[in-house]
């Protein structure tokens, strides 16, 4: 954790206000609650839980297209609240889930990948064609297709082209919001090869948000926990997968379907189903799901502290002073 | 598995005529499904494994024909059947399970009043009756409150709570024969998990056959006990699920588990196995194997005519391939 960070957010937090219904009073929705998240150069790093975990608000808060309510968010040591927008787009691009609503239908392949060039005034506009072929070539779509249209490709190609534009201008971060669900299996491992090709080539980092918890082990050098719009838990993908700290994390990881015959279909012991994030349950907020919940844990939020075999966790079982103050 | 089946098939097609021509997207399906027993239809998309299913439930659209060379349920031949006789068996003694459950719950109705409707089409019992098997069956598969939960409209209820209502409608005439399409594909693997645990102690409780189709490769290792492989509208490989995930024989079957990272097997951040090529079109006949356009061990044997079945590792493993059995486990189980 040293040198400086590519992207950090210190103590961010997203509430959005939410209709109660007709003549009801308006409620407040907390999406993302107190994050602290520090991206170094060169690391992939994976967000996962479930829907509606607040993942992709986070995501969209460090590219700038959401402002926190409260926190900062710091690209290259700048606050990105005083940066122009275009500037931040020159540094950070997203990649999307589906390429069937990602790639506007009536422009050409051409059009959509040199796009970036024109919005960012670009000097060279001669040199756009041969740029975006190269970037073309480079994510190995054939540059016959320059003037074909987003209808006339198969999802892999199409989720190439979001990808040649993503990296068109040369961004440090990329964030790839499940860039590989809306594929099939053969496409998605070839997307994935790309991405790690992509990587050391051009030197990028990633925050890769997914449901796909095979792909994130296999993709991310350091993966981030949340539940309920708060980080869980925080390791390298190592320490993670081998032996998860909080008991969400040990659940979820737990739910993965591995291709193994010889296992039966795991017992997550999550119980009850996701809470409603408009009625956030007391304390830990996982507490109600939680197969290890202590008498405490209804009553005092979790402090982040640091977890057995690195990386941080929010979890009264492995806060010593918690444990204690609950003995006493 | 000398227990006769409850579903067998024979030569299945589906051909759909389009401007181009006739399209086949799905070509001599055969298998069996046995009572308590799960078989998986796996493929990547448009391989024919959902309109699969629709021809067995005879929901294919009108202009598609539906073609057999045998097609029963626990003995009973489907394909002579009027469109009123199969509504009698549809949800009676098969029934579905879809994968968007808020599309295929009626938004009008109360979870209830779908419930109950599912029995009295079938059934003469009182709407008392199907009320209480539907609060039986709501809890069976999970649900706390389930006399509430009646009254309530499918959007005040959660996508794996859906779900679950959808497992509970597909259970309520006790069929013989379900069919999930992608039951869980739809819901957060957590979610996941739980649906599936329960429709497998559902199926072992109620001696159901269950047909699940799918793509995800995870799901069919853990849940099944057949797997039927599906590439371009054919079975290109069946065998049981240990046959499949540790001796795959077709090259696309071994292609398809090659691309899946595997936590302790595939090393992290090497590249993953990949299937070049795109899936060949069906419009019009095609005389060899599907998979000769992208297959690395194709040869001019492939493309000269149909491809029969070989047998493979162990008994009732088939695979369509011109290649003899490959030596060796594919994927050497992990040391013990």
């Amino acid at each position: 954790m040293s040198g400086a960070a590519l992207i950090e957010a210190r103590e961010v937090s997203c509430t959005f206000t939410v209709s109660g219904g007709f003549m009801k009073e308006k409620r407040r929705l907390q999406a993302v609650s107190r994050v602290s998240l520090r991206i170094e150069p060169g690391e992939v790093m994976a967000l996962v839980g479930e829907s509606g975990c607040g993942k992709t608000t986070l995501a969209k808060m460090m590219m700038g297209l959401i402002a926190p309510s409260e926190g900062t968010i710091e690209i290259g040591g700048r606050p990105l609240a005083s940066l122009p927008r275009m500037e931040i787009a020159r540094s950070v691009q997203p990649i999307f889930q589906d390429p069937y609503s990602s790639l506007n239908p009536r422009r050409s392949v051409g059009s959509i990948v040199t796009q970036p060039l024109r919005v960012q005034k670009d000097p060279d506009p001669e040199t756009w064609r041969r740029r975006a072929e190269e970037m073309m070539e480079f994510v190995g779509l054939p540059q016959r297709l320059f003037n074909h249209y987003p209808g006339q490709l198969s999802g892999g190609q199409r989720q190439r082209v979001a990808i040649a534009r993503a990296l068109v201008n040369r961004p440090r971060m990329v964030i790839c919001d499940e860039p590989t669900s809306a594929l099939d299996v053969s496409v998605q491992s070839q997307i994935l090869n790309l991405m790690q090709d992509l990587r050391s080539e051009l030197g990028l980092t990633y925050l890769l948000i997914s449901h796909n918890l095979a792909a994130v082990e296999h993709m991310a050098s350091r993966v981030a926990v949340m539940y309920l719009g708060r980080i869980v838990e925080e390791a390298k993908t190592g320490r993670l997968f081998d032996s998860p700290c909080h008991p969400y994390s040990e659940a979820l990881l737990g739910s993965v379907l591995t291709p193994d015959p010889t296992l039966g279909i795991p017992d997550t012991q999550l119980g009850t189903s996701y809470p409603n994030p408009l009625d956030v349950p007391p304390g830990c907020s996982f507490h109600p799901r939680c197969a290890k919940a202590m008498p405490g844990c209804s009553v005092r939020a979790p402090r982040r502290v640091p977890a057995p075999g690195g990386g941080a966790v929010a979890c009264h079982l492995h806060d010593e002073g918690a444990a204690l103050d609950t003995v006493s | 598995m000398a227990a006769a089946p409850i579903l067998e098939v024979e030569s299945l097609n589906v051909a759909i005529p389009v401007p181009a021509g006739t399209l086949h997207p799905v070509q001599e399906v055969g298998f069996r499904v046995t009572r308590g027993h799960t078989l998986a239809i796996v493929g990547e998309s448009g391989c024919g494994k959902s309109l699969t299913s629709l021809a067995l439930m005879n929901l294919l659209p009108p202009r598609a024909a539906r073609t057999a060379g045998r097609l029963a349920l626990d003995g009973q031949d489907l394909l002579g059947l009027s469109e009123r006789e199969m509504a009698d068996i549809r949800g009676n003694r098969m029934s579905m399970i879809f994968q968007e459950p808020m599309t295929s719950l009626n938004p009008a109705y109360t979870v209830g009043d779908q419930l109950v409707e599912a029995e009295r089409r079938h059934r003469r019992t009182s709407v008392t009756a199907a009320r209480d098997r539907a609060v039986w069956l709501l809890e069976k598969v999970g649900m706390t409150g389930a006399g509430e939960r009646l009254r309530q409209y499918p959007h005040q209820l959660s996508g794996g709570l859906r779900q679950r209502v959808m497992i509970a409608m597909a259970l309520m005439c006790d069929p013989d024969l379900i069919i999930a399409d992608e039951p869980t594909t739809a819901l957060d693997v957590t979610i996941q998990a739980q649906i599936l645990h329960l429709l497998a102690d559902l199926q072992r409780e109620f001696e159901t056959g269950l047909i699940l189709i799918t793509h995800d490769l995870g799901v069919v290792a853990r849940l099944c006990d057949r797997v039927a492989v599906m590439y371009a509208g054919q079975i290109v490989e069946e065998g049981t699920a240990r046959q499949i995930f540790r001796t795959p024989a077709h090259p696309y079957t071994r292609g398809l588990l090659d691309c899946i990272p595997i936590p302790g097997k595939t090393r992290r951040g090497a590249h993953l196995g990949t299937i070049p090529g795109i899936v060949p079109s069906l419009v019009g006949s095609m005389p060899g194997c599907h998979f000769a356009d992208r297959c690395p061990h194709a040869s001019g044997a492939c493309r000269s005519g149909p491809i029969a079945f070989r047998d493979g590792a162990g008994p009732g493993h088939r695979y369509r391939c011109v290649l003899s059995l490959p030596s060796g486990p594919a994927r050497p189980d992990p040391a013990p």
